[in-house]
């Protein structure tokens, strides 16, 4: 284990600076010129050269590299072009919109999948088994903005219980009208990501059910309650637990469209005033963290599904036991 | 000129372009009427769509800055109230030598910055120079390069020589915020002289200002200001719906105003624009250097169909750049009016009778596509096929308003009194009519507004005539709040909103 470990450690260092690689070249391949959003419109040459030359973006490209990697290096995310604000404390300040939004979706929607894609499975043969099948089917094909507008209609517009949006100025120091300013976004996010957590859970339990080993199980004598919560979850939950790490990973930066709908300042609507002002160091930044973000959400999944299935610690670590 | 009002994001690239010429246009009056008592302590939320990109006027802070700073946290020496009036704001007096070159200002008496340093005529030269700066972003800048000195005799006194008369040099001075000379970091942080001082920005969401109990003039008629940012239209409006917001500085669509109209929760504000849409041909480039081409397609297109179809029952027709506010307005709508039997002869002398194509650079945001479509319909009944190309902003400034590489153009125009750029040939449509660009040139120096309208008068007729571009139409100013507000702007000129006079009933 203690070498897999390393293994995936290296591997996630390795993956990181290759999107680093990837990012910062990519990002100087778009058309458009920074400089462009500093000068006034009808700037000389002279002006944006010597905007290019304030922000660097006039030195060789390796150089600009080595120097983001730099600064990454001592923790920096370096400084906005266009605010002149520390990109790292902004990221900070979004995060504590994001990350509560993201995990509080997730695991709302982990609570209702789980259950509802078992007994979708379980009970296929029953009208409320079908029913669900066929809500989580629809539910897929749900805009996430549609839903936010609609649940913004009936809870904030009609009933008046819940803000229509925005978060509160001071962020956290009001927990009350933080939450309840998240509870509408959350159960968005969360209504359209267990419409499809609850297909795999269901396909993958449908699996489970079909099994011989579980039919051994019960012809041992076990309950198919207990059959099912020795041997069925733990092989059902091993699919699963990839999409889940998929579909957390997706909503980190997916979250953009739930946060304009409900005037969120998160992560998704930094980097998409990011990239309209071809603000390199608010994209880098942002992209860097969700990277990072999303390869430990990776390596989170691996290790569980390493923990529940010892079939895969052979396999993955490549080596003999 | 400004790329875009309603742009979520990359109005960076955009920034206003401004050419003026001073004297006033009366317009409407500020906010509705106050009535009842108000509470001095009150809190007023403003729901806006552009937030500022950073604190600086003269560093790109675009129009979301001027909106929330402009006369809230910084002053000028003169101010431009909301019906398009200069008055004298940080200048107690000023002088003007006879050859118009020499302006005196005397600075008035116990103003202090929020800092609490007293305004000097050093803070004055400093925030002039740093408009005029070689690193200066200001929509300025161009205008207030006839400064050739500035001198500060005494602390109370500053001395202002120009290389040429102009006589738009005090309302230019409007937009001069004055600076602490010692002030750092004015991208993130201010000190001005105004009735609030910065609270707390929160970026991507929300900034806050205080009333500053040290002001030198009449205190603000509330305690606290917060501009609340939004990037979506719906999402702005739902907060005002749930009292989120009093008040959104400006609806960019007319989608939403029914639900205001009919609630007497809310009072839907009608107010003066300045915004401009324009079809702007390169009237250097084939076959718009032919005044019959650009006179046919204008005569083609039914204005009052496209902006019934953009915008219901509000904003207006024009018939030139010039809105109803400017000084030189006149109606000229009924020149190259809509009838598309004139344009199919005039294409006909100009040897057009089987029509033409052109490509239609179109910015990727509302209100263009829905006017370049319409366009494109109404152009082919008269033979001209058109191909609309959608670009960025950014692709916008760089193909069109910088290498000049089109053939005609949708933009909207923002400012007021810009009708003066139709005098600049290097101008990106290409305008080039020397005795135009002279009249320009003799307004701006003209010794009084009367002979300065006068000239203006005369551009406004001349370019009209020759359909120089389509002036499509006049954007509507709406500005919906809470019927409990009063005391707030009404025209938002050039994106300003003081908010002051808001008073809010409890």
């Amino acid at each position: 284990m203690a070498r897999y470990l390393l293994r995936r450690l290296v591997f996630l260092v390795v993956s990181l600076a290759l999107a680093c690689v990837v990012l910062f070249v990519l990002l100087r391949m778009l058309p458009g010129d920074p400089a462009n959003a500093l000068t006034a419109v009808g700037a000389s040459p002279e002006q944006i050269a010597a905007a290019r030359h304030a922000i660097g973006s006039d030195k060789p490209l390796p150089e600009q590299f080595t120097h983001w990697l730099g600064q990454l290096a001592s923790g920096d995310l370096g400084t906005s072009f266009v605010s002149s604000l520390p990109v790292g404390s902004e990221v900070a300040s979004r995060l504590n919109v994001t990350v509560p939004l993201t995990l509080a979706a997730f695991v709302l929607a982990v609570l209702v999948a789980v259950p509802a894609g078992f007994v979708a499975a379980h009970k296929r043969h029953t009208w409320y088994g079908a029913l669900l099948s066929a809500v989580s089917q629809l539910g897929i094909a749900v805009p996430v903005f549609w839903l936010g507008m609609i649940l913004i209609a009936v809870f904030a517009l009609n009933a008046g219980w819940l803000p229509a949006g925005g978060f509160p100025q001071d962020g956290w120091s009001e927990p009350g009208d933080a939450i309840r300013s998240l509870v509408l976004p959350v159960v968005t996010i969360a209504l359209v990501m267990s419409a499809s957590l609850i297909r795999y859970v269901r396909s993958a339990t449908l699996d489970v059910l079909d099994s011989d080993y579980l039919r051994t199980a019960r012809a041992l004598g076990s309950s198919f309650g207990r059959a099912m919560w020795r041997h069925g979850l733990r092989n059902a939950s091993v699919p699963v637990i990839s999409v889940l790490g998929i579909e957390l990973a997706s909503t980190l930066l997916g979250a953009v469209v739930v946060e304009s709908v409900y005037a969120l300042p998160g992560l998704g609507s930094m980097l998409a005033t990011g990239i309209a002002q071809h603000d390199y160091p608010v994209i880098q930044g942002v992209l860097f963290v969700s990277t990072l973000g999303v390869l430990l959400i990776g390596f989170a999944a691996d290790l569980l599904q390493r923990i529940i299935d010892p079939r895969l610690r052979g396999r993955l670590s490549g080596g003999a036991r | 000129m400004s790329l875009k009002k309603t742009s979520l994001y990359g109005t960076a690239t955009a920034a206003t372009l401004v050419l003026t010429v001073t004297a006033c246009g009366g317009s409407g009056a500020g906010g509705s009427a106050g009535s009842g008592a108000y509470d001095k302590n009150a809190t007023v939320s403003i729901g806006s769509l552009y937030e500022p990109q950073n604190l600086d006027n003269t560093a790109g802070g675009g129009q979301g800055v001027t909106e929330a700073l402009n006369g809230n946290v910084y002053e000028g020496l003169f101010k431009l109230t909301d019906d398009g009036k200069v008055e004298k704001l940080l200048a107690k007096d000023y002088k003007v030598s006879g050859d118009g070159l020499t302006y005196t200002f005397t600075l008035r008496d116990g103003v202090k910055f929020h800092s609490g340093k007293e305004l000097t005529s050093q803070d004055v030269k400093y925030s002039l120079q740093k408009v005029i700066a070689d690193d200066s972003q200001s929509a300025r800048k161009s205008n207030l390069e006839v400064i050739k000195d500035i001198a500060t005799p005494d602390p109370r006194t500053v001395k202002v020589t120009l290389s040429q008369k102009s006589i738009s040099f005090v309302y230019n001075l409007s937009y001069v915020w004055i600076i602490d000379s010692q002030a750092k970091n004015l991208k993130t942080t201010e000190d001005g002289t105004g009735p609030y001082k910065l609270d707390k920005w929160t970026r991507g969401s929300a900034l806050g200002l205080d009333r500053f109990a040290g002001y030198w003039g009449d205190a603000a008629k509330n305690k606290e200001v917060v501009f609340h940012y939004y990037k979506d239209a719906t999402a702005l409006n739902n907060a005002l719906l749930t009292n989120a917001v009093d008040v959104v500085t400006s609806e960019q669509s007319p989608d939403a105003l029914d639900q205001f109209k009919n609630n007497q929760n809310y009072k839907v504000n009608d107010g003066n624009s300045t915004t401009k849409l324009l079809l702007a041909f390169n009237d250097k480039a084939k076959p718009f250097t032919d005044v019959k081409v650009r006179q046919a397609v204008s005569a083609a297109i039914d204005d009052k169909k496209l902006l019934e179809s953009v915008w219901g029952g509000y904003g207006k027709l024009i018939g030139s750049m010039v809105p109803p506010t400017d000084p030189w307005y006149e109606d000229l709508t009924k020149v190259n009016a809509y009838d598309p039997a004139r344009a199919k002869q005039l294409l006909a002398e100009a040897g057009y009778a089987k029509g033409f194509a052109f490509t239609l650079d179109t910015p990727n945001y509302d209100p263009h596509p829905t006017a370049a479509t319409f366009i494109k319909s109404q152009l082919a009944k008269v033979g001209i096929t058109v191909t609309i190309n959608t670009i960025t902003p950014d692709e916008w400034y760089t193909k069109v308003y910088k290498n000049h590489d089109f053939s005609a153009t949708l933009q909207e125009h923002v400012n007021d009194r810009d009708l003066v750029w139709y005098g600049n040939p290097d101008f990106y449509w290409g305008y080039d009519n020397k005795q135009v660009t002279q009249w320009v040139q003799q307004a701006e120096e003209a010794s009084g507004t009367a002979e300065q309208t006068a000239l203006l008068k005369k551009v406004n007729e001349k370019t009209a005539e020759d359909a120089a571009s389509d002036w499509l139409y006049l954007y509507p100013q709406i500005v919906v709040a809470s019927s409990k507000l009063s005391g707030y702007p009404l025209n938002g000129l050039n994106s300003q909103f003081y908010a002051y006079d808001i008073e809010k009933k409890g």
